[in-house]
């Protein structure tokens, strides 16, 4: 019950987009349609599904405080949380290419559509803001698995629901300097409005 | 006249002059025409999360220009060592390295801003602007350039998200740098004279608005149309 409340949370109410700004640059840029965004979404979900799981074990066993008693009671007074961003970083660019073949190898057609964005990941803030959080707010395995998949969940919603306004858009006269970023600023702030509905509800 | 004139006489010498007319156009072009968040649309992320107060947002403007400034250098110095295969691992690695000093650098000095900024310090990593500039420019130029280059589009960022953190802290706390401005108004005028601040400001909602409305009035001036 306690790791379904933390789904729901993650998806809607600290939605990576609407409460944390992160991965807007892929947001921004992926939404025209919504076949793509789909595609992306469904990446992205994918990756934070795996990488915050993983990068769970590397912050336990080897770089949190007092992490690789494991090896010897020696080490355990030592730190090394400041690798933390290079070493989660390396993970998912690695984690990132091994997705990229693994598909590659066993689905074609579904690398095909993914094809471009799948190395994009790698730098998209999203998937390191999750596993940053993961970290800072010391979940388990478990929760950070569900946070992980929540929060690709509730950024692939986000894209899809823009970049379907977005094609509609393309029908209304939108003055000349408010065209492409400027409306779609104030679309997403419009729906982060719909989204603070959710902060209401209690789980 | 006498700038201009100056000006030549120094780019006749052999040796490029430290700020020559092309690379003062490194840094000038990034902050206004070319501007990372406005035109280019990079590095967004950051720009709405921390832009709820100006210290924040100012310590983040910092960091980011050293980040960008620094990495095109380094990136630049390595650029003919670099295999192409593996050059986004080498970036985020440089980058990333940089990063930690920032934060270790900020942890040790400035702890209550460690503490607010949290993730986003980490996030640069991940800023469209480094990894823009190092893909698109320090990877074939001189790591003179490059440094300038990279410091024009963070200066281009900075007061894109001072703009955005002035009026959220403004119309959102009533404040400019923690100083109370519609406290101090009231008292001024009198008692009956009361700003109400406006919540939505503070919530993500407020920054998206913000930064939709900067950059009509920002696209509306140099007349820049996205199709």
């Amino acid at each position: 019950m306690e790791l379904f409340s933390l789904g729901i949370r993650s998806i809607f109410i600290d939605n990576m987009i609407f409460a944390y700004f992160l991965g807007m640059c892929s947001f921004l840029a992926v939404s025209k349609k919504v076949s793509t965004a789909i595609g992306l979404g469904a990446a992205v979900v994918f990756v934070l599904g795996v990488t915050v799981p993983f990068n769970w074990i590397l912050n336990e066993f080897v770089l949190k405080e007092g992490a690789l008693t494991w090896v010897s009671a020696s080490m355990a007074t030592i730190d090394l949380s400041f690798l933390r961003f290079i070493m989660f970083i390396a993970i998912i660019a690695g984690i990132v290419q091994l997705v990229e073949m693994i598909v590659e190898k066993f689905s074609p057609a579904l690398y095909g559509q993914l094809g471009i964005f799948l190395p994009l990941i790698a730098v998209n803030c999203a998937i390191l803001g999750g596993c940053l959080f993961m970290a800072q707010r010391d979940y388990t395995l478990a929760e950070s698995a569900v946070y992980g998949f929540g929060s690709g969940a509730g950024f692939m919603l986000a894209i899809v629901l823009l970049a379907a306004i977005r094609e509609k858009l393309k029908y209304s006269a939108v003055p000349n300097g408010l065209k492409g970023l400027g409306i779609t600023m104030l679309l997403t702030g419009l729906m982060g409005i719909a989204f603070m509905s959710f902060m209401g509800i209690d789980l | 006249m006498s700038a201009e004139t100056l000006e030549k006489a120094i780019a006749k010498k052999p040796a490029e002059a430290l700020l020559s007319k092309r690379r003062k156009k490194l840094v000038a072009d990034p902050l206004v025409d070319e501007n990372p968040i406005t035109i280019q649309v990079l590095g967004i992320c950051s720009a709405l999360a921390v832009t709820t107060q100006m210290q924040p947002t100012l310590v983040m403007a910092i960091s980011v220009t050293f980040v960008v400034a620094l990495s095109n250098f380094v990136i630049s110095l390595m650029r003919n060592t670099i295999p192409s295969r593996v050059r986004i691992i080498v970036q985020l690695a440089v980058v990333a390295t940089l990063v930690t000093l920032v934060s270790e650098v900020l942890k040790a000095f400035a702890y209550d801003m460690y503490k607010e900024l949290s993730v986003f310090i980490g996030l640069i990593i991940t800023n469209c602007i480094v990894m823009g500039r190092l893909e698109a420019f320090a990877m074939g130029n001189k790591p003179y350039d490059s440094m300038l280059d990279g410091l024009g589009s963070a200066l281009g960022y900075s007061w894109i998200i001072l703009t955005v953190a002035f009026f959220r802290e403004l119309w959102g706390s009533g404040s400019v740098f923690g100083i109370k401005v519609f406290d101090f108004l009231s008292g001024l005028i009198g008692p009956d004279f009361h700003l109400a601040t406006n919540g939505l400001m503070v919530t993500p909602v407020g920054a998206f608005i913000i930064l939709g409305l900067i950059v009509w009035v920002q696209r509306t001036k140099t007349g820049y149309v996205e199709h």
